[in-house]
């Protein structure tokens, strides 16, 4: 199974960001959702987030919620999740870290869940809902299952803090880019190259960058700041949602965003620094 | 964060990273505020003058005729805005004036939350937005009104089913992208620490004043508290001075709904199992995915998947024990207090008489329970004329 490490060095190497793209699993239906992440992995994915799909989800803005309702109602769970998994590893074997909320590894069972997931293929797991002060809760059975751990570090994240999470991750640092939620926005945040700046300083592991990236422009600019990684989907997630009843034309469009967004990521001014 | 703010296995702050700092500072203010003299003189002059503390701790004779032993109604109901949700709101809405934030926001269920708050925001000038399911912004229509006569902004939640749950995920959305001048004044017990202390603690006045007035009135401890519970405020307000108490019997009332066997209710500790929603590790009604589940109540208030963490504390300590009480009891409670007290009780609040009512005969006549009459029944007129018209 290819890890974190085997594609961001290959991608240093190369100069390149890594281009991540986010899909709730089971959005809009099981099928159509593999159907969408194997074209996105087609269409030049690096590294794959996905996310499983809770009923509330406080770090998601609406476009994710909507998708979250749509995949929950499709029958989407944490087993099914784990097929699915399955099914995308068999396409091509590509990094995958899920984005979940934290009552379902609770309820899954901490230790069996870790372990699950790390048999389906899985390298990380990031809960949007707990942070590093309570990752004594997690770690051990992160650690007992091989899997990589990653958290998140926002711009109000205090210096001493970013040391704490940067000693605790080993997969990548999910670097928020703005106060808030999940969602497209028109700009991305000044703060974004101080922020990656300052984790550079801190860490080995590869930064990436979520939250608010819509545009090849974004993914590029994250880039150009020396971010190792840029993350969408928000941008994604509505191409699905525009297009519900058109499953053909939600991949296409999908597909040929990607594609641009890659082209923008590989023309970057200049890499991301050696992992 | 300087506290974990759990009470046994219950609590925490199960939060995304970027509400870390404002929590922090938020328990930095409340612990540096909350016994500042300063702040606790500008508190207790507004309690007074503005709130209308302390209550009366009324003898309900007739209804205490009818159940066979003696009942006290601790009246919050009488305070401004109709329920007790003002002591809390005065509180945190001090607090945040206190921390230089100038924008208020809160969820509402019943709304009576998100008067108080928007009451609150009118007071001490702040700009207010209140976020509220839109089914409760239909089945509350008077609160939600009131609310705007404040001066608050009243913003309707779509997602879920419109009520509680969705408000608080939608009001905590918009806290994370705002989190520099905005505070959230949370209504309830529950939620991330430190809120589940600073509610507690800005609704204990409860309890302080009904221990001291039970003295007065009865020289002793009543042997029952009881109170409703949705996320629990009123609820911990009316227990705390009574926790050290052993022989005082605490009782929490959840809403019942159709019954609990149907699986349309909300009580969360009598039917729920352990999880983690809106910050906290609490009982939650959730799926056998663990999906939080939809809720049925016919009191908006309660209309709550979660409680707060110290509820499910005292459940499994088995200091406080708690019940259901389903829609039809709570219909006939209503009319009951109505005619024979001339009271009209929040259902929220009629919840708890409703557990009362159906000890009738099995208490000595000596015995007195106390109920927290924790909100005034104006706003659910509405709701009970459709299920119970008049004649």
């Amino acid at each position: 199974m290819k890890s974190y490490r085997d594609v961001f060095s290959e991608l240093s190497r190369q100069k390149r960001a890594a281009l991540i793209p986010f899909f709730v699993v089971g959005d809009p239906d099981f099928d159509t959702s593999l159907a969408l992440v194997q074209a996105a992995i087609d269409a030049g994915a690096d590294v794959l987030e996905l996310g499983i799909p809770f009923s509330d989800p406080i770090a998601d803005g609406p476009t994710i919620q909507k998708a979250d309702i749509r995949a929950v109602r499709s029958g989407m769970n944490v087993r099914r999740a784990m097929e699915f998994i399955r099914q995308v590893k068999q396409h091509r074997d590509i990094p995958i870290g899920l984005l979940m909320y934290y009552n379902l590894v609770c309820h899954y069972g901490k230790a069996e869940f870790f372990r699950d997931a790390r048999d389906a293929g899985v390298n990380s797991v990031l809960i949007a809902d707990m942070t590093i002060d309570d990752a004594d809760e997690v770690l051990g059975s992160v650690r007992d299952a091989g899997l990589d751990s990653v958290f998140m570090v926002t711009p109000n994240t205090s210096p001493e803090r970013m040391k704490q999470i940067a000693a605790q991750t080993t997969g990548f640092i999910y670097t928020v880019s703005v106060l808030g939620v999940t969602g497209s926005r028109d700009a991305l945040s000044d703060s974004v190259e101080d922020l990656v700046r300052r984790l550079k300083s801190l860490t080995n592991v590869p930064v990436c960058v979520g939250f608010g990236i819509s545009k090849p422009e974004h993914a590029r600019a994250v880039a150009d700041a020396g971010a190792d990684g840029a993350i969408i989907g928000s941008r994604i997630v509505g191409m699905i949602e525009a297009n519900l009843h058109n499953p053909g034309k939600a991949i296409a469009e999908v597909s040929a965003f990607l594609t641009q967004v890659k082209a923008a990521l590989s023309t970057s001014r200049q890499g991301p620094a050696a992992v | 964060m300087k506290h974990r703010g759990r009470y046994g296995d219950y609590g925490g702050y199960y939060v995304p990273e970027v509400l870390i700092p404002v929590l922090e500072e938020l328990e930095e203010a409340f612990d540096r505020f909350r016994d500042d003299p300063a702040f606790v003189a500008e508190l207790a002059e507004l309690s007074t003058h503005y709130a209308g503390r302390p209550t009366p701790l009324y003898h309900a004779k007739r209804f205490s005729e009818h159940v066979g032993f003696k009942v006290y109604l601790k009246r919050e109901d009488l305070l401004h805005g109709g329920a007790h949700k003002v002591n809390n709101t005065l509180g945190q809405g001090l607090l945040a004036k206190h921390m230089g934030k100038s924008k208020l926001i809160a969820e509402t269920g019943a709304g009576q939350h998100g008067l108080a708050t928007a009451m609150i925001g009118a007071l001490l000038g702040m700009e207010t937005k209140i976020f509220m399911g839109v089914t409760d912004v239909e089945r509350q229509s008077v609160n939600v009104h009131k609310m705007k006569l404040c001066g608050a902004e009243v913003i309707p939640v779509e997602g879920g089913t419109g009520t509680l749950k969705d408000a608080i995920n939608d009001a905590l959305r918009y806290w994370t992208s705002h989190v520099t001048d905005t505070f959230y004044l949370f209504g309830t017990a529950a939620g991330p620490h430190p809120y589940p202390t600073i509610v507690r603690h800005f609704q204990s006045c409860i309890s302080r004043e009904a221990r001291q007035q039970f003295l007065d009135q009865t020289g002793r401890l009543p042997d029952m508290v009881v109170a409703c519970v949705g996320g629990g405020s009123n609820a911990i307000g009316a227990f705390a001075h009574f926790i050290d108490d052993p022989d005082v019997e605490l009782i929490g009332v959840e809403a019942g709904g159709q019954g609990v066997a149907t699986g349309k209710h909300a009580a969360s500790i009598v039917a729920g199992t352990p999880g983690v929603l809106h910050g906290a590790r609490s009982y939650l009604l959730q799926d056998a995915e663990g999906q939080v589940m939809d809720t049925e109540s016919i009191s908006a208030g309660l209309d709550y998947p979660g409680v707060g963490p110290e509820h499910c504390h005292l459940s499994d300590i088995g200091r406080a024990r708690y019940v259901a009480a389903d829609d039809a009891e709570v219909l006939e409670t209503f009319g009951l207090l109505a005619r024979i007290e001339g009271i009209l009780p929040a259902l929220e609040s009629t919840h708890a008489l409703a557990y009362v009512a159906g000890l009738k005969g099995t208490l000595g006549p000596e015995t007195i329970v106390m109920v927290n009459l924790s909100g005034r029944g104006d706003k659910d007129v509405g709701i009970v004329e459709q299920h119970r018209p008049l004649e």
